[in-house]
């Protein structure tokens, strides 16, 4: 029995890149979520959100690079972050003065706003490859593994290989803070608790003399900074391509569901969840078990589904939860 | 009105004074979708040859061959259909050079060309299933189908000592065939593939696929994929966590952003893909050179070929009927005969006339074969200090 070794495949091809992958999807349901609880629609353009928001941040990044400023064996797209967040949130709050303002006025039922956000969606999509164009754009500079596959086995010896891309701890630690600092923004601040008040009751926070301007205009800030700190994580470690934001949508939208919608904490469990199931679900356990029973070469994969049908596990998952849980795992909004 | 009907009939005229003899080729390319950036060398090398044979004066009495280019999109078998339907009953062709991808082909070829009975020849469509196609004799093509590369790649990754490969392919009708016709011919060799699992182009997250490949294991990861889409994020995940060192890389796999953003990476990996070296390819990119176009595209060659054997068959029979110039495609492609290089067209007509067989090469070394698809050669590449290098031709 070989222990060690089976314990070491698991890490590097499931346990790595989905907590990674998890944490990705975390903050992006989050931003969705939170749109969700406080202005009460489901943002499709949230997705394209992120695009846009790592497009400008890519674009930063360029121009502190041909300046010569680098952030020595971290990605120079963190610098960049900041800038991208406020150019982004500038964005976001003028999409809102144009557009959604108007059916906050006539109190347009939820399912007329998120269609409204589907027409954003295409613009932004549209501005997105206006801006920086349709090809693949990898950005990622500085130190590319924590620990590399190669370094790992020399010093080891172990048969098995074990990588963290420095991407994927930048990943884990930023989603930490970000969470952090979301969590603590939203149950200390005033500004928070007035956030909190007027997605609980909007009728009673106006009467107790909330600001509705103030909390949606903050409301949107954060979530253009979460979906822009979301984009670039993602970009950050795999590449940038515009169509691919479009695509990360479903799992996102499935992650906030799954969670419950307009709980934060159930947006974070719900993107771990996908995550953990898109890659767990569909993996070939031959190797492990070969590790784990000496002498014993299976004839099969020992995979439960092939990685085909990675979506439809998430979907799958969407289903079992609503059929039983209609809040989500987190007691959100029933949708 | 009276202008649409002063323009309709003023069109009417233009289109019945044109020369009597005047024969037209239909050219269906996916001019719109995936594969629009190499539509238009394709059917600048169709139409090379078209200009080529009617400046010589001798075909079929000095008749002229004018080009109709459709769309076919690539994708859309449906819109592909309506393209050869259009060009067969509005424009009246009498031969077409297309389709250009597999699927849309073989819907057109079936739905359209068969029933009216008409001659197509693909320069690209490279699906094994269109080998057993049942076409009456009227579907040929001049590039090698990937049956045929499936046979190059398993010798060339058995030369490299290696008997047990894993297989990914892009989850298509291309790379279906590639990747089923691949593991036939490796395991017939006796060589034994892992997993041969489909990845989808343009998904947010591959680690799952790449799990799934390693678990499998095998001495080399062969990717039948395209550079530019799922492919290298299944070749970045396999790098990264160090699953694969050696990777086989088909014709999809071979571009320039594979030395960009693998160079260093994949030292020592191999890979193949149709592409033909000789005179007769000389003479062809200097005659599009002189056209002003680029030669060098991908399939421009093999549209060159597919257009000048329609010709050549009509000429060899003395008839522009398909259904009459079907049965001279293989004679006038293939040996016994005088070799006919590009540019040589006009004394291929010489030739005909004078009741002598020819053998026409072309700018790829033309040899049909079987239901009519060319053999193909191949070139072997292998990366070698961050660079695409040729091995050799086979």
């Amino acid at each position: 029995m070989d222990l060690l070794n089976a314990f070491i495949a698991v890490l590097n091809y499931v346990i790595v890149p989905a907590t990674a992958y998890g944490a990705q999807l975390a903050l992006g349901a989050l931003g969705v979520t939170l749109i969700y609880g406080i202005l009460r629609f489901s943002n499709f353009a949230h997705g394209d959100t992120m695009a846009f928001g790592t497009g400008l941040t890519i674009l930063v990044t360029w121009g502190l690079q041909a300046m010569g400023i680098s952030f020595g064996p971290l990605p120079t797209a963190l610098l960049a972050l900041p800038f991208g967040i406020a150019l982004t949130a500038l964005f976001v709050l003028g999409t809102d003065r144009v557009v959604y303002r108007y059916y906050r006025k006539v109190r347009a039922a939820p399912v007329y706003i998120t269609m409204v956000s589907v027409g954003v969606m295409f613009v932004m999509n549209g501005l997105t490859r206006v801006l920086i164009g349709v090809d693949e754009i990898r950005f990622a500079d500085g130190e590319r593994f924590l620990i590399s596959a190669r370094e790992f086995k020399t010093i080891t010896g172990l048969a098995e290989p074990l990588a963290i891309r420095s991407t994927q701890a930048i990943t884990l630690v930023t989603a930490g803070l970000v969470v952090w600092a979301l969590f603590w923004f939203l149950a200390k601040t005033r500004t928070g608790k007035s956030m909190r008040a007027y997605s609980d009751n909007e009728d009673l926070a106006l009467l107790s003399g909330i600001d509705p301007n103030k909390v949606v205009m903050v409301t949107w800030i954060i979530a253009a900074a979460l979906a822009t700190i979301a984009g670039t994580l993602y970009g950050l470690d795999k590449s940038f391509k515009a169509f691919n934001y479009f695509q990360l949508l479903l799992p996102i939208f499935a992650a906030a569901i799954v969670g419950g919608l307009g709980n934060p904490l159930g947006a974070i469990a719900g993107g771990f969840v996908i995550a953990y199931s898109e890659v767990a679900v569909t993996y070939a356990w031959k190797k492990v078990a070969m590790y784990l029973v000496p002498g014993w070469e299976p004839e099969g994969l020992l995979q439960l589904l092939s990685t085909e049908y990675k979506f439809a596990v998430s979907f799958a998952i969407l289903i079992i939860v609503l059929l039983f849980k209609p809040t989500g795992l987190f007691k959100g909004k029933s949708v | 009105m009276k202008k649409l009907l002063m323009a309709s009939a003023a069109l009417a005229l233009t289109a019945g004074g044109a020369f009597a003899e005047d024969i037209k080729l239909g050219i269906s390319l996916g001019f719109t979708g995936p594969l629009e950036s190499m539509s238009p060398a394709m059917a600048d090398g169709a139409e090379l040859a078209m200009a080529e044979v009617t400046a010589s004066g001798k075909f079929m009495g000095g008749a002229s061959v004018t080009p109709v280019r459709g769309d076919s999109t690539c994708i859309d078998s449906a819109a592909a259909s309506a393209t050869v339907e259009k060009l067969i009953t509005a424009d009246g062709v009498k031969g077409i050079v297309g389709g250009m991808c597999s699927g849309e082909t073989t819907a057109s070829l079936q739905n359209v060309a068969m029933p009216k009975g008409m001659v197509m020849i693909s320069p690209s469509a490279t699906s094994p299933a269109l080998s057993t196609l049942d076409d009456n004799g009227l579907f040929f093509r001049t590039s090698p189908s990937d049956a045929r590369q499936s046979e190059v790649m398993t010798d060339i990754i058995m030369e490299h000592g290696i008997n047990s490969v894993a297989v990914t392919y892009t989850n298509n009708d291309y790379g279906k065939g590639l990747a089923d016709s691949f593991q036939a011919a490796f395991e017939a060799k006796g060589g034994t593939v892992t997993i041969n699992t489909a990845h989808d182009d343009g998904k947010p997250d591959y680690s799952a696929e790449v799990a799934a490949l390693a678990s499998a294991g095998g001495d080399a990861l062969v990717i039948a994929g395209y550079v530019d889409q799922g492919g290298s994020g299944i070749l970045r995940g396999a790098l990264d966590t160090g699953a694969f060192e050696t990777f086989v890389f088909p014709d999809g796999m071979v571009g320039g952003a594979l030395e960009e953003n693998f160079g260093p990476e994949v030292n020592g990996s191999f890979g193949q893909m149709p592409s033909s070296e000789g005179e007769g390819k000389e003479k062809f990119l200097a005659a599009a050179e002189a056209a002003g176009f680029d030669g060098t595209g991908v399939y421009s060659a093999e549209a060159y070929d597919a257009a000048a054997l329609i010709m050549l068959a009509m000429a060899a029979s003395n008839s522009t009927d398909p259904n009459v110039y079907k049965e001279k495609v293989m004679d006038v492609a293939n040996a016994p005969g005088t070799p006919i290089l590009p540019g040589e067209l006009g004394k291929a007509l010489d030739l005909i006339a004078a009741g002598e067989e020819i053998d026409y090469q072309g700018a790829t070394s033309v040899e049909l074969i079987g239901a009519g698809e060319s053999a193909g050669t191949f070139r072997e590449i292998e990366v070698k200090d961050d660079k695409i290098e040729t091995v050799r031709y086979r």
